[in-house]
């Protein structure tokens, strides 16, 4: 076990099974009322007791081995990726395509940019391998204040394991939406940091349909600044494992985030979210709207959302929830929603979940009044998805989007 | 002028305790414009009559035919009895989410009509109909019977009765779990239908109640899985009276 690198923010590291150097050690996360060391004789071994104290290292070699029991891990098919988690990435650059959009640069920026490290730092061994290797980071900084859209595409990573790392960034009072849009081939784990500074109101939609035999493994780390808004949208349809990790810090006071989701899961296909909100400054708020379907045997989705509520965050206001709709026998949609708070002073903060199939009630009700079958179940599914589309605020976007989700409906067997 | 037929009616489930026959041979002529009420005690298969009607998939239909102006009913798929003329104002309606009131119903019109109605004088007839029904106008665009209580369920079923035109209507309790008020504002609603298209309606209950709003022009009493007795609107008021023990006696066996 190497120390933990100059960037590393070695609050609580928990090493199960392994013994702490000495009694009262370091490992026990402090702030909390009543947690100390057990005179049991466990080594002073204590859990991460709080979101926020997480083991955080650029250092690949700072994260053991993924076994696939890790909580971070335990819903992954991480055997499918080890590539990603421990083998060699290759960092270099890769071909782009961008729409042209005025008071948005896109360039290659060094690993030396300021901005690197400053939204977030990778908790797991796939993100912190990422970090490891990219020769250059890709630089999307938005400034100007009149509303503008870029989408940047990536179609062509091809089959080879890659690390790659992209910083998005909203100057003060600057207003835009950013798409990424990923196609083709990938075996891909990535970074990508988002920095909003004052009152700045970005929308970043990150849109994965890859190829079939696509992984993809993203963390997002996003950083909020005062009075600023971040609209962030995971949008998962195409590829084999699509993992999407958002988490935000609400770090300015008055600074807002909607976090939104949408996956389509097919057979074999494992689409995962760990989405993680935390509000650390006053009258921060959050809304969290996470919807999947699933269909076809083996069709996996996993969404955990975690909301933090730091006892610096006085007058906060959040909620997050997460529906899936099965639509046939043979798959599995988990939801684990937590929140933690650390204040009594809060305007609101709530949770919800709910994984229901389609109902064969629904189903001849629709029919009773003349709608076919195959009709009937395009209509709830569309409905129930569409209620995130219209959330984006891209007009062409949602447009192409409900195109997806009906070639979705149309691509397999809706039965 | 339209006929509904149902002859010889064998209609089975499957329970847990093996296969249990529910209909026995059922026969009953329904001719446009009129009105009949089927009344009959709990389990007597009142429901499920108004269930294979419409096609729900729980129900063997082990023999008998039903036929919608000399068609047979029975082969047809859910979706295709609704397009030839039938309708079923169910008794618990389901929720549908994510499926506003108002894409719900121009989806259905569509697809009964085999063409989109024209936008304009069907946002109008929508209208006109919730105002009759004393909807509040943001049911439009509440999804289907998500949150509406019991009353709001049967007044939204009406809504579809007046807008989508049905030959034959069968209405299974629509009168349950309806305060007076609810209860006259739904029969106008059905009586406004039956003025305005000549529909043949099946009344199913198991009150007399709502018989003072909807006049029906025959009864028939509905026992153990037949009909027992029929007569005019006068059979109705015998029951009140009566209630249905007289008819329970010899199916004690059931």
């Amino acid at each position: 076990m190497s120390a933990a690198s100059a960037l590393s923010q070695s609050a609580s590291k928990t090493v199960p099974a392994s013994p702490a150097p000495a009694a009262g050690s370091s490992a026990l996360p402090t702030g909390q009322h009543g947690i100390k060391e057990h005179s049991d004789g466990r080594f002073g071994y204590v859990p991460v007791q709080t979101r926020s104290d997480r083991f955080k290292s650029v250092s690949v070699a700072d994260f053991e081995a993924v076994t696939g029991r890790e909580a971070v891990w335990k819903h992954s098919p991480v055997a499918k990726f080890t590539d990603l988690t421990g083998g060699e990435l290759d960092g270099s650059r890769y071909p782009i395509e961008s729409t042209p959009a005025s008071d948005i640069s896109v360039e290659w920026v060094p690993r030396t940019d300021a901005r690197i490290g400053t939204a977030g730092l990778p908790e797991e061994r796939a993100a912190a391998n990422a970090w490891g290797v990219f020769d250059e980071a890709l630089a999307i900084t938005v400034s100007g204040e009149e509303a503008k859209e870029i989408t940047v595409t990536r179609s062509t990573l091809g089959n080879s394991a890659r690390g790659a790392h992209t910083v998005i960034e909203a100057k003060p009072f600057s207003q835009a939406t950013v798409i990424l849009h990923n196609t083709g081939d990938a075996r891909l784990s990535e970074n990508v940091e988002i920095i909003l500074g004052e009152s700045a109101n970005l929308t970043v939609v990150s849109l994965q349909e890859w190829n079939d035999s696509a992984v993809h493994l993203a963390n997002h780390f996003a950083s909020i600044g005062r009075d600023a808004r971040l609209k962030h949208v995971v949008v998962s349809l195409g590829g084999s494992i699509v993992r999407v990790n958002p988490s935000v810090r609400l770090a300015g006071p008055g600074s807002d985030t909607l976090l939104l989701g949408l996956y389509f899961a097919d057979a074999g296909q494992h689409l995962e979210q760990q989405v993680y909100v935390f509000h650390d400054a006053p009258k921060s708020r959050s809304r969290v709207n996470y919807k999947g379907a699933l269909q076809g045997q083996d069709a996996r989705t996993v969404w955990i959302g975690d909301v933090l509520i730091g006892n610096t965050a006085a007058g906060t206001d959040s909620y997050e929830q997460n529906r899936n709709l099965v639509l046939s026998e043979g798959t599995r949609a988990d939801s684990i929603p937590n929140l933690e708070i650390e204040t009594g002073d809060i305007v609101g903060a709530g949770h919800a979940s709910a994984t229901g199939r389609f109902d064969d009630e629904q189903l001849f009700y629709l029919q009773a009044r003349g709608i076919t079958e195959e009709e009937a179940r395009r209509l709830v599914v569309r409905g129930f998805l569409t209620e995130v589309v219209q959330q984006i605020g891209s007009p062409e976007l949602e447009a192409r989007l409900q195109l997806a989700i009906e070639a979705e409906l149309t691509g397999t067997d809706v039965k | 002028m339209s006929v509904l037929e149902i002859k010889d009616l064998h209609v089975s489930v499957e329970t847990d305790q093996g296969t249990k026959q529910i209909l026995r041979g059922v026969n009953l002529t329904i001719n446009e414009g009129e009105i009949h009420a089927i009344m009959g005690p709990n389990g007597s298969g009142k429901s499920t009559l108004a269930y294979t009607i419409a096609g729900h998939p729980k129900y063997h239909v082990e023999s008998g035919s039903v036929l919608l102006d000399g068609a047979e009913v029975l082969t047809m798929t859910v979706d295709a009895r609704a397009r030839a003329g039938l309708f079923l104002a169910m008794q618990y309606p389901v929720e549908i989410p994510g499926v506003t009131v108002t894409n719900f119903l121009r989806t259905a019109k569509t697809a009964i009509e085999g063409e989109a109605p024209p936008i304009r004088t069907w946002i109008k007839d929508v209208r006109q109909a919730m105002t009759n029904l004393r909807m509040d106008k943001t049911f439009a665009e509440r999804n289907v019977n998500e949150g509406f209580s019991g009353g709001e369920k049967k007044r939204n079923e009406i809504l579809q009765l007046e807008l989508l035109g049905p030959k034959f209507a069968v209405l299974d309790e629509t009168d349950s779990g309806l305060d007076v008020d609810a209860l006259k504002i739904v029969s106008e609603g059905v009586n406004r239908a039956k003025a305005n298209t000549g529909l043949g309606l099946l009344l199913i209950t198991h009150y007399t109640r709502i018989l003072r709003y909807i006049h029906p022009d025959f009864v028939h009493v509905f026992v153990n899985g037949r009909i027992a007795e029929q007569g005019g609107p006068e059979l109705a008021d015998r029951l009140e009276d009566e209630g249905y023990d007289r008819f329970l006696v010899p199916s004690v066996v059931g």
